[in-house]
C-alpha cells in the first residue's frame, strides 16, 4: 500500500477538504508569502532578481538560519535559547584566538564548536537538572558568554585570520551556471539534517512530545530531561557553526559580533510558525522565516528606504506572522 | 474458579504517600488477582489517582512495599511499570495535543526500523494504529488529525486504545468513562470484560455505581487516604459501597 494513511480508516471517514488542509499547512502559507514578496520585488526593482543579489541575500541569512535551526529544536522541545547570539560570537573568538596562536584550521574550528556545544550542554543541565526556567538560564549564559568574549579579547577584535579559514565563509561552489555561496549550501544541508532528526527519528518524536505536553511525555516513559539536554546542546553547536561562518565571512572575530542576533534567530523561528508554547513547527519554517526577514531588509534597501527603518519593519512582520498563525489555528 | 485460591499478581503492602503535609495514602494494602477486575472507588481526593500512580511508577511511595507476581519490585518510573506489564490510562489522558493520532498512539514506544535503531517506522505506526482502532471499533477522523482537534470522547478512546497492543498483564484505567456518553461507556465496559477474558487483570476507577457493579469482581473503597472497604461484588450492594465512600458517620 503506497499510502497507508489513506487506507481502511479513511474509507469511512471524511478527510478534511483540500482548502482546509492547505490552510492548516503553515509551510504552504509561508511559501506563499515568500513567493509574493519575490514577485512584487522583481516587478518593482530591476536588481532584485539578479543572481548576484539573490546569492548575497542567501549568504547574509545563512548564519542566522543555521543558528535558528538549533533554536527551533529548543523551542519545539518547549524551551528558549537566549544565548545563541553570544554563542555565535564565542565560537568565532575561540577559533580566531587558536588560529592566531598557530593551531590548524581543523583543530581551531572543532575546538570553537566544542566550546559552544558545551555551553549548550550547560544550558541543558541548568534547565533539566536544576529546573531553572529556560528563559532565565539562557539569559544568564547569554551575558556570561558575552562577558567571556570581551574578557578574553580585552575588547579587541581578532583580525588577520588565515585565508584557508576565511574560505569557509567566502567560497562559492560552482553549480551549473551559478556560483552558490558555501554557507548557503551548508544551510540547506543542516536544514535537511535537522528536519530528519525532528521528523523521522525517535528523538525527534520525543522532542515534539516534551514540548507539546511535558507531563504526558513523562507519563509515557520519555526521559524528558535527556530530550531537553540534547535540544540545548544542539542549539549551542548550531549557533557555534553559524558563528564560524559569520566570522569567516566578515574576516574578523569581534567580541561585539552577533549582538542582539538571538532575537533575529528567535524571530526567524516564530515567523516560520514554530509556536513558542512548544511541540509544533519545523526547521523549514525557520529557514523560510529567516529568508523572509532578509528579503525584507534587502527590499527596503533596494526600494531606497534608509536602513534605520529596518527594525520597525521586521517587528511588524513578526507581529503579523504570529497573528496570522494564531488566527489560522483557531479557524481550522 | 475462585481467584482467591491463587496468588495475587500485584500486591501493595502498607503503602503510604505524603505530599508535604498531605497524607494522600495511609497504610493501604491492595491486591489484584490474575484475571480479576477490581473497582477502586472513593470520593474526590480519597487517594485513588495517587494509588494508581504509585503502581504506574509516577510516584514513589513514602512507605510500603510492592510485590509483582510474588517478587518485591521497585517501580521508579513509568518505564519500569511498562516493563513489568502494567499499562495505565491516566485520568488526565496524557495526550500530546500538538501531535497526530499515531504519534500519540505510540507515544514513548515508537517502533524503529533500520540498523541504527533511531529512525521511526512510521508505516508500521500507521498500520498498527488503524488495526487496533478498527479492532476496538473506535471511530476517529483522519489519522493525521492533531489531537487538539479531537472531541473529549475521541481523546478518551485514543487514550484507552493505545494501551491495548502492549500485552499488559495489569491494565489500570483512571475514570475511563468520565468523558463518554452512554453508548461509548458501554463499549469501554465491554472492553474491560474482554480484557479479563484474555487473561488480564484490570483496575478501574469510577464514580458510577452502575458501571462498577456491571464489571467488577471486587470493590475497594478509599476514604481520606485509608482503605475502608474491600468487598467481593456478590457479597455487597451499591448502598453499602456508597455508605463506605461517604462514611457511616455522615448518615
Ligand atoms: N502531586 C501532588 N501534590 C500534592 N498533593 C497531591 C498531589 N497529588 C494528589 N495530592 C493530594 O492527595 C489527595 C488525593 O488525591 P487523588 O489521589 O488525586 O484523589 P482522587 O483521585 O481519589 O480524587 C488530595 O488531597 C490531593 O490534593
Ligand atoms: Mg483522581
Amino acid at each position: 500500500m503506497e499510502h497507508p494513511e489513506l487506507s481502511s480508516q479513511e474509507e469511512r471517514y471524511v478527510e478534511p477538504s483540500f482548502a482546509v488542509r492547505l490552510a492548516r499547512n503553515q509551510l504552504a502559507a509561508l511559501l506563499f508569502i515568500l513567493f509574493g514578496m519575490v514577485m512584487v520585488l522583481s516587478l518593482l526593482t530591476r536588481t532584485f532578481l539578479t543572481a548576484n543579489n539573490i546569492f548575497n541575500v542567501l549568504r547574509a541569512f545563512s548564519w542566522i538560519a543555521i543558528a535558528s535551526f538549533g533554536q527551533s529544536i529548543v523551542i519545539i522541545s518547549g524551551g528558549i535559547d537566549l544565548s545563541s547570539g553570544s554563542n555565535m560570537a564565542f565560537s568565532g573568538i575561540i577559533t580566531g584566538m587558536l588560529l592566531n596562536s598557530g593551531y590548524s584550521i581543523t583543530f581551531s574550528v572543532i575546538l570553537g564548536l566544542a566550546v559552544t556545544l558545551l555551553v549548550g550542554f550547560f544550558n541543558g543541565i541548568m534547565v533539566s537538572k536544576a529546573k531553572l526556567p529556560p528563559f532565565i538560564a539562557t539569559l544568564g549564559t547569554m551575558s556570561i558568554i558575552r562577558g567571556f568574549c570581551y574578557g578574553m579579547t580585552e575588547g579587541w577584535p581578532i583580525r588577520s585570520l588565515p585565508r584557508g579559514f576565511l574560505a569557509l565563509g567566502q567560497t562559492d561552489i560552482h553549480f551549473f551556471l551559478w556560483r552558490i555561496p558555501l554557507p548557503a549550501i551548508l544551510m540547506v544541508i543542516f536544514a535537511i539534517l535537522c528536519f530528519i532528526l525532528l521528523d523521522r527519528t525517535k528523538l525527534g518524536y520525543h522532542t515534539y512530545a516534551v514540548g507539546g505536553n511535558e507531563y504526558a511525555a513523562g507519563l509515557a516513559g520519555i526521559n524528558t530531561g535527556r530530550v531537553k539536554n540534547i535540544a540545548f546542546t544542539l542549539s549551542g553547536l548550531l549557533a557555534g557553526i553559524g558563528g564560524i561562518l559569520m566570522t569567516a565571512r566578515l574576516g574578523v572575530a569581534a567580541p561585539t559580533a552577533a549582538q542582539g542576533y538571538e532575537l533575529d534567530i528567535i524571530a526567524a523561528a516564530v515567523i516560520g510558525g514554530i509556536s513558542l508554547t512548544g511541540g509544533e513547527g519545523n526547521v523549514w519554517g525557520a529557514l523560510i522565516g529567516a529568508a523572509i526577514m532578509q528579503i525584507l531588509r534587502n527590499a527596503l534597501v533596494l526600494l531606497g528606504f534608509p536602513a534605520y527603518w529596518q527594525p520597525a519593519a521586521i517587528g511588524a512582520v513578526i507581529i503579523g506572522a504570529v497573528m496570522i498563525d494564531m488566527y489560522r489555528k483557531r479557524k481550522v | 474458579m475462585d481467584p482467591e485460591a491463587r496468588q495475587p499478581i500485584l500486591s501493595l503492602r502498607g503503602i503510604s504517600k505524603y505530599f508535604g503535609g498531605v497524607h494522600a495514602l495511609e497504610n493501604v494494602d491492595f491486591e489484584v488477582y490474575p484475571q480479576e477486575i477490581v473497582a477502586l472507588v472513593g470520593d474526590n481526593g480519597a487517594g485513588k489517582s495517587t494509588l494508581i500512580k504509585i503502581v504506574a511508577g509516577v510516584y514513589q511511595p513514602t512507605k510500603g512495599e510492592i510485590y509483582f507476581m510474588d517478587r518485591p519490585v521497585e517501580i521508579h518510573s513509568p518505564h519500569d511499570a511498562q516493563n513489568l506489564g502494567i499499562e495505565t490510562v491516566y485520568q488526565e489522558l496524557a495526550l500530546i495535543e500538538t501531535r497526530d493520532v499515531p504519534a500519540n498512539f505510540f507515544l514513548g514506544r515508537e517502533p524503529v526500523r533500520g540498523r541504527l535503531g533511531i529512525f521511526v517506522d512510521r508505516k508500521k505506526m500507521v498500520e498498527d494504529t488503524v488495526r487496533t482502532l478498527k479492532d476496538l471499533g473506535i471511530v476517529l477522523p483522519h489519522l493525521r488529525t492533531l489531537v487538539r482537534y479531537l472531541s473529549g470522547g475521541q481523546r478518551q478512546a485514543l487514550a484507552i486504545g493505545r494501551v491495548m497492543p502492549w500485552g499488559g498483564k495489569v491494565i489500570i484505567m483512571d475514570e475511563p468513562t468520565a468523558a463518554l456518553g452512554v453508548r461509548e461507556s458501554r463499549k469501554v465496559l465491554d472492553l474491560i470484560l474482554q480484557l479479563k477474558e484474555k487473561g488480564c487483570s484490570v483496575i478501574v476507577v469510577s464514580h458510577n455505581m452502575r458501571h462498577v457493579f456491571n464489571v467488577a469482581d471486587r470493590i475497594v473503597v478509599l476514604r481520606g487516604g485509608k482503605k475502608v472497604g474491600d468487598k467481593k461484588k456478590n457479597e455487597t450492594t451499591p448502598d453499602e459501597i456508597v455508605k463506605l465512600i461517604v462514611g457511616a458517620e455522615m448518615l
